[in-house]
């Protein structure tokens, strides 16, 4: 006879709702059973009676965290359907903002994941070089967390020499910063003792369960969506990062290693940009159907339109990438312990309002 | 008591519907640029430990038992903050199946900060602005002094020992549900 634990929806370590009832022996897992529903709006219906312009300013709602990165592979899936060849300045432009938001994104969870072991003073320090990354992104766009800059067939905005030069300042000044905070994320006695060998998800494992970004690439899987070369990437130098011990200290270190990966790929792609237009004009309708896919800060996301040659689209589908890790995150948590199950959840970075959106 | 707790408000945060937007908005206000502590704010996991609630994202059918049950909680007198569009009217998402409106809608609200998502100074202000009307409540609200009764307890009287054991299993469960 196990006891029934309910962990969540409010609860101090959880920033978003939603609901694990873990079933206990003792201070042991033996089974868990995630209840959602707490965020779902219901998004996609929504997407079908908006037009398919207003869609893309709808679908950076789908979460505050990664939401140029939303509106990118919505625009991508809509401009493959209407064959539309965005200019190469607009593609290094998208690559600035994305990787500028996956930047802001694991600062943001690893804050986060400092204040659950009871680090305050990182999270806080954390917090503060996060900030260098909103200014920049405020700078550039006129949105600290809403961008709006990315729109069918280019990018709203351009980024002009001295916007250039400050987002090149923020980096050097967060990069600085970083080299002094991430060690301690990394090696400090206290928080190794709460990370290493907690939650661990084997490499065949994390394959069965479909677990998708970082939480794969912890377990040793090179995968990476920006491999494939979408927008910009083709012409820029990076490698995924790949960590081998499966635990959530590895996912850590992955997002440790990415983010200075990132601050890399804004300034090649700054560097790389060539002047171009920035937007091209379209004419007509969505037709069709397409899928594409994305890698945003915790894992790849899939988009599926169809389109009827009218305003409004047929289907708006979203596969995000927590969804994909909720089954890879239950197989962590069976037999783990009790007072692990917060390092755990946030170790794999949720965002319950993209899952349920 | 009502200085002290108008200059140092304990704030629960409820994410209800939000789309993660005002949620990193409210949390980048806590954090050494905007430093909400510079002013007492405490922000805290309970919500019987607060004073203030601010609540983002609106009510859905599923978590408007979950305010409810949370605001309850919550120890008078108490100042409920909307922060962001869709606490107040929506928003966006104003018109899907599953949004049933603002979070006024369940709990009564005293503070709505507009925006998507509101300026980090924004949500300072409405917070100040609840601390303000917090103090307001706790001086409307009469002191009550706690008044310790003396009950005097007399021991119950024997049970006669004649009676037949199915009446006396009778009466001894009524005492128990008494």
């Amino acid at each position: 006879m196990s006891t029934i634990v309910p962990f969540g929806p409010q609860h101090p370590v959880l920033p978003e709702p939603i609901q694990l009832r873990l079933a206990l022996d003792d201070e042991r897992i033996v089974s868990v059973l995630p209840v959602v529903g707490y965020v779902h709006r219901g998004l996609e219906k929504l997407a079908e009676q908006k037009d398919f312009v207003q869609d893309s300013y709808l679908v950076e709602r789908v979460c505050g965290i990664c939401s140029f990165m939303h509106s990118m592979s919505y625009c991508m899936g809509i401009e493959e359907m209407m064959e539309i060849t965005v200019p190469e300045r607009a593609n290094y432009l998208r690559v600035v903002w994305a990787e500028l938001h996956r930047i802001h994104s694991h600062l943001l969870a690893l804050g986060l994941l400092a204040d659950a072991f009871g680090f305050e003073n990182l999270f806080m320090q954390l917090w503060r070089t996060r900030e260098r990354i909103m200014d920049a992104m405020e700078y550039t766009t006129g949105g600290r967390v809403m961008l709006n800059a990315c729109c069918i067939g280019g990018v709203r905005r351009d980024i002009n020499d001295e916007q250039k030069a400050f987002v090149l300042n923020q980096l050097k000044e967060a990069e600085a910063e970083l080299k002094r905070l991430i060690p301690v994320m990394t090696d400090d006695y206290s928080v190794k003792k709460r990370l290493v060998g907690i939650g661990i998800l084997d490499k065949a494992a994390a394959y069965a369960a479909g677990a998708v970004g970082p939480t794969a690439r912890g377990s040793g899987h090179a995968m990476d969506h920006r491999t494939t070369g979408y927008i910009a990437y083709k012409n820029l130098d990076f490698e995924p990062v790949v960590e081998t011990s499966c635990d959530s200290y590895a996912r850590t270190l992955v997002r440790c290693r990415e983010v200075y990966q990132s601050i890399d790929l804004v300034r090649q792609a700054l560097d790389k940009m060539p002047d171009t237009e920035i937007k091209v004009a379209y004419k007509g309708k969505p037709c069709g159907e397409v899928a594409i896919r994305c890698e945003q800060p915790r894992g790849e996301v899939l988009y599926y339109l169809k389109g009827n040659g009218t305003d409004h689209l047929d289907r708006m589908r979203v596969r995000t990438p927590t969804f994909a890790n909720i089954p890879a995150l239950m197989t962590m948590l069976n037999g783990s312990q009790l007072a692990d199950v917060g390092m755990i959840v946030l170790s794999v970075d949720p965002c319950i309002s993209c899952t349920e959106r | 008591m009502t200085k002290a707790t108008a200059k140092s408000p304990w704030v629960v945060h409820v994410n209800c519907n939000s789309c993660n937007g005002c949620d990193i908005e409210f949390l980048a206000c806590l954090t050494p640029m905007y430093d909400a502590e510079r002013f007492g704010v405490v922000h805290i996991g309970s919500p019987k430990h607060a004073d203030i609630m601010v609540v983002t994202g609106s009510v859905n059918h599923r978590n408007a038992r979950v305010l409810r049950n949370l605001y309850e909680q919550m120890p008078g007198p108490k100042v409920v903050v909307a922060m962001g569009i869709c606490p107040a009217t929506g928003g966006i998402f104003a018109d899907c199946y599953n949004v049933l409106g603002g979070v006024d809608k369940v709990i009564p609200v005293d503070v709505y900060v507009p925006g998507c998502p509101p300026r980090p100074e924004a949500m300072l202000d409405g917070i100040l602005e609840g601390a303000a009307i917090l103090a307001q409540k706790q001086q409307n609200t009469p002191t009550v002094k706690p008044v310790m009764k003396l009950k005097i307890v007399k021991p119950a009287p024997a049970p006669a020992p004649a009676e037949a054991p199915a009446a006396a299993g009778a009466t001894g469960e009524q005492a128990v549900a008494k």
